[in-house]
């Protein structure tokens, strides 16, 4: 087991954790949380040969917050989701040769980071509140709360990401 | 067959996506159809420790609340007592006598939801404690929900805000009964529907349990009447009931258990075959 491995478990639990205790209590205005649980994903190892192992720990991972929210399988359906298209969106923000490098999340610009982040959060809240509330009748709804609860998660995510990332030498 | 292998090994990662989205899409129908035990749910070891351990901590910032809450309670039931008139503790009724109907258990709910369409609480009883499926959960004020699932210490609630709950209710001092459901708007209000459109209601009228289900006992408190209309048939109310219950501050509650359950439910298969 090697120190990635070990981070990114660490990582897992610990944001599995936060996100039922805390963050999916604040319920701002009533009804907005932020899905900071998200980070994992966004901060998973960018590895081309090693895709299933990451969309199988997505699936762990949205299993795991719907175990604790008794959401039936809504996160987990979008975490696989997005963990699938997640390499799509990368080549879109990053450019084609992004898995030539080994991109940090921290040293990237902040522009392509940021359209990164929307671009993962916006899909991923899509589909889950799609399945959550699953009524073409309150589309509305859907996308009033993929929009706030985006912005939320977007301001968790980059608060998270800057107080964590390692001072670059 | 060579083929079929290696189209599988080339498309892996997309069969593996497949496998996953489906399984998790499976689960989340099977979580949207009504009454079912579902796999995926609080009702376990882990999700029950995290939480009895963070409910310990938050419990500490609404003691003041609870102690009003309970002597609130204390205050109501004294002043039962005391009006009780002295030959209703007769000894014609054994003290046993009263308790064949109903058991009545006391839990906490150590995870609390209210924000989504279909909420569910954790209470920290379950099988041990006796606490089994379909037993109704009610506070001093009134109810909350129905036990859906059960492991061994801890048990899901499904609460009234669910849009897949339907409870049996009445209009306190008439015959009208109707179903209580919630259509995931409010969560200090739900709506009752299917009371005849001849039945005499006005606002500020009570709404309690039917006691035509053999979950809550009758004349359980509900809420009041806030607003109502008729529906788009023209020949039944719509009526919303505003909660007597705050659904955002819960923390004890009884589990009511009907001992002649097992007897009704039997008696009603015996019916339908």
């Amino acid at each position: 087991m090697n120190n990635t491995a070990f981070v990114t478990i660490l990582r897992f639990v610990a944001l599995v954790i936060l996100q039922v205790v805390i963050f999916s209590n604040i319920n701002f205005l009533g009804y907005l949380n932020p899905y900071i649980y998200l980070l994992f994903i966004i901060l998973f190892p960018f590895d081309k040969d090693n895709r299933i192992l990451f969309i199988f720990s997505a699936f762990l991972l949205g299993l795991a917050i719907d175990m604790f929210s008794d959401s039936g399988g809504v996160h987990a359906a979008a975490c696989v989701f997005v963990a699938y298209f997640r390499p799509l969106m990368m080549r879109s923000v990053f450019g084609v040769s992004y898995d030539y490098h080994n991109i940090k999340i921290e040293k990237t610009y902040f522009g392509q980071r940021i359209n990164y982040l929307i671009i993962l959060i916006l899909t991923h809240h899509f589909v889950l509140f799609s399945l959550e509330i699953f009524s073409f009748a309150h589309i509305l709804l859907i996308l009033k709360k993929t929009l706030f609860s985006a912005i939320f998660t977007l301001i968790m995510c980059l608060i998270f990401i800057s107080l964590f990332s390692r001072k670059s030498t | 067959m060579q083929q079929i292998v290696n189209f599988l090994i080339r498309n892996k990662t997309f069969i593996t996506f497949l496998l996953l989205f489906g399984l998790s899409l499976f689960f989340t129908f099977q979580s949207h159809s009504y009454q079912k035990t579902k796999f995926v749910n609080s009702a376990n070891w882990v999700s029950g420790k995290v939480y009895s351990n963070s409910n310990n901590i938050s419990d500490y910032f609404h003691l003041k609340e609870y102690n009003k809450q309970l002597v609130e309670e204390n205050l109501r039931l004294r002043k039962q007592l005391l009006n009780i008139e002295d030959n209703a503790i007769d000894s014609t009724f054994s003290s046993d006598s009263l308790f064949t109907n109903y058991n009545l258990y006391n839990a906490s709910i150590i995870k609390n939801s209210f924000n989504k369409r279909r909420n569910y609480l954790l209470i920290n009883k379950g099988r041990n404690d006796s606490v089994k499926q379909d037993m109704g959960v009610i506070t001093s004020k009134g109810i909350v929900g129905i036990i859906e699932n059960n492991s061994s210490n801890y048990a899901n609630v499904q609460s009234v805000l669910n849009s897949l709950s339907e409870i049996n209710a009445s209009i306190k001092n008439t015959n009208n009964f109707g179903s209580l459901k919630w259509n995931g708007e409010d969560f200090k209000t739900v709506q009752l529907v299917d009371i005849l459109r001849s039945a005499a209601i006005k606002k500020g009228d009570t709404v309690i349990t039917g006691g035509m289900s053999s979950i809550f006992p009758k004349g359980i408190p509900i809420g009041t009447i806030e607003n109502f209309d008729l529906d788009v048939s023209q020949n039944y109310y719509l009526i919303d009931v505003k909660l007597f219950n705050d659904m955002t501050t819960l923390d004890h509650v009884y589990v009511i258990e009907n001992l002649n359950r097992d007897e009704i439910l039997t008696l009603e298969a015996s019916i339908d075959e």
